[in-house]
């Protein structure tokens, strides 16, 4: 196994290629305030984030990732446009797999820029790529802008389409809700006899809690709404479905995108845009049509991203966690800019992952 | 050297256990004063009683501190997150039932299950500007729960007692807690989701697989689990 001073030389050594390629480094603050960590993530962070607390600055967590201080950094003082690249322990708490690395050092490259997103989509890719050229990697991409596309799309309420954004990252839930807004599960008999009472609010029992009555009743109405709305049609339906099993090369993965606009016309920019990407990393040299893309790809595990998603896995070594991973997240730079927002794509290597599969090789 | 026993060191848990064992003519008791938490066993040898918390067997166990353990399941499962690997069940012992339930305000009419509460907080959040509090001491039972019920938006707040109360004086818009017979529960103007059920309990015999047991404790150990059977 790498040490500790061979981990920290690699990604040194790392983090210098990236400021060659124009980016300046960055540090942020180890102890990170919990609420806006909670705020982005929900409360399934306190399940990877070590929490701590002090009487003055209230709950803390210990890094989990670099990327949210640097768009907040970015997003108070950052000039446009900008590249960033930094190197530094994160920590992640582990319950299941004693295996896995609580505390390990991660090498980030960052890129905020305006005008050229397939662009800086390709140039991100091919830098990670050029980081990790040797080992044997399996690359795979995706784009959740796409999906996002098709759900905003659909020709079905606001509200029927704000809950499936919502759960765009939870598969089974989002499954669960577009059966439902198909019309192809049954309502629930104890929601039947909600809506058809005549006085639903009639009820014995006081009235106790923050969330008061009339937002009680403004559920009941939206229910009601709700079941007034004709189902998402069986092409809506058809398309999405089949958006989300392609897995192909990537010039072939957008021929069948292409095939599948024809039912979900709402994805043709966000494909215009994929076919921007395609041709961006093929004039920087990467072998595209070798490269895999999975429409479904990033959905479970990368949370904040909303367009181009990446990782670089170890091949024959399902038991190790990717070795780089990142995508873009412009949506998060709205959420974290209090009013500004930037396009921005960044990534995240483990130098620590590389060496131990350099070791294992020789 | 002997066999370590770990029993709850109160009320009716401790009781319960000492009427268990004393059926399989084992007598546990305290030793000395009650307000001492040493013990005594008769009827087998090379077995020490040790009185402790019932939510600091779980830890005990895992550590190897202790050989045997009396506890209930809902501890065992919130403190250990891996306890199969640490610690083995012996055998229920029939008392200590309780259920670990997720629980809202009996006059929210519109949520029935786990999916309705996903919804009103996803409202909830929306209206009040922060998310839809659930009090527990069982954190990561429940967090792992709702997770994979695909339930978002809604933030845990630490409460260790007098959890019913907690939606009355608007610290928190649900529970999750154990209940035996829903009592509290309907007392405090709450009911238990329709789907809401995390964890059946109750109190139970474990084995710590981490204690190391020397040649006397296997025979010790061997002759109480024949006892016990």
């Amino acid at each position: 196994m790498p040490n500790r001073s061979q981990i920290q030389a690699r990604a040194a050594m790392m983090r210098v290629r990236f400021e060659a390629a124009g980016a300046q480094v960055v540090d942020t603050p180890l102890l990170q305030p919990a609420e806006t960590l909670l705020d982005l993530y929900g409360e399934d962070i306190r399940a990877r984030a070590y929490v701590t607390s002090d009487a003055l600055r209230g709950e803390q967590m210990l890094r989990p990732d670099f990327t949210l201080p640097v768009v907040q950094m970015h997003m108070t003082d950052g000039a446009e446009p900008a590249r960033y690249t930094y190197s530094g322990e994160v920590f992640r708490r582990q319950e299941h797999d004693p295996d896995r690395s609580n505390e390990y050092i991660q090498v980030g490259y960052e890129v905020f820029e305006r005008n050229d997103p397939a662009g800086a989509d390709a140039e991100v890719f091919s830098l990670f790529a050029l980081q990790l050229r040797g080992l044997p990697l399996r690359a795979a991409t995706g784009d959740i802008g796409i999906l996002t596309a098709a759900v905003q799309g659909l020709r079905t309420t606001d509200r029927r389409k704000a809950a499936l954004m919502r759960h765009l990252w939870r598969p089974r839930r989002f499954r669960v809700l577009l059966d439902r807004f198909a019309g192809r599960k049954p309502e629930p008999e104890h929601r039947t006899m909600l809506l058809e009472a005549a006085d639903p609010m009639g009820f014995e029992v006081p009235m106790i809690g923050k969330r008061r009555a009339a937002e009680i009743e403004a559920r009941i109405d939206a229910l009601r709404e709700d079941r007034e709305t004709p189902p998402i049609s069986d092409n809506e339906l058809a398309g999405l479905e089949s958006l989300l099993t392609v897995r192909e090369t990537m010039p072939f993965a957008l021929e069948q995108l292409r095939d599948v606009a024809v039912d979900l016309p709402q994805i043709t920019p966000a494909l215009d845009r994929l076919e921007a990407r395609i041709a961006a990393l093929q004039a920087r040299g990467v072998d595209v049509s070798r490269l895999d893309f999975e429409a479904a790809y990033g959905r479970t595990s990368m949370e904040y991203y909303d367009g181009f998603v990446f990782g670089f896995y170890a091949e024959g070594r399902p038991d190790l966690p990717p070795i780089a991973t990142g995508g873009r997240y412009d949506a998060l730079t709205r959420q974290l800019g209090n009013g500004a927002e930037i396009p921005a794509v960044g990534g995240v290597l483990r130098p620590d992952l590389m060496l131990e599969i350099e070791e294992a090789a020789q | 050297m002997s066999l370590k026993l770990g029993v709850p060191s109160k009320g009716r848990l401790m009781e319960k256990t000492f009427s268990w064992f004393e059926k399989r003519g084992i007598t546990l008791s305290r030793s000395g004063s009650d307000r001492e938490y040493a013990g005594k066993v008769e009827g087998i040898d090379g077995v020490s009683l040790i009185l402790l918390s019932a939510g600091e067997i779980p830890r005990e166990l895992a550590a190897g501190r202790i050989h045997l353990g009396v506890t209930g399941t809902d501890l065992v499962h919130e403190k250990l997150p891996r306890w199969e690997q640490q610690i083995e069940e012996i055998s229920p012992l029939g008392f200590g039932k309780a259920d670990l339930i997720i629980a809202t305000p009996a006059c929210w009419v519109d949520v029935e299950t786990l999916d309705d509460l996903d919804a009103a907080a996803a409202a909830f959040r929306k209206t009040h500007g922060h998310r839809l509090r659930i009090a527990t001491k069982y954190h990561r039972l429940v967090r792992e729960f709702l997770t994979d019920a695909g339930v978002a938006d809604y933030t845990l707040v630490d409460s260790q007692g007098a959890t019913e109360g907690t939606v009355m004086n608007e610290t928190a818009e649900a529970i999750a807690d154990i209940t035996s017979t829903g009592e509290t529960l309907r007392a405090n103007h709450l009911k238990i989701l329709s789907d809401g059920l995390i964890l059946q309990s109750q109190a139970t015999l474990w084995r710590s697989r981490v204690a190391s047991y020397g040649v006397g404790e296997k025979e010790v150990l061997s002759e109480l689990l024949d006892r016990l059977n």
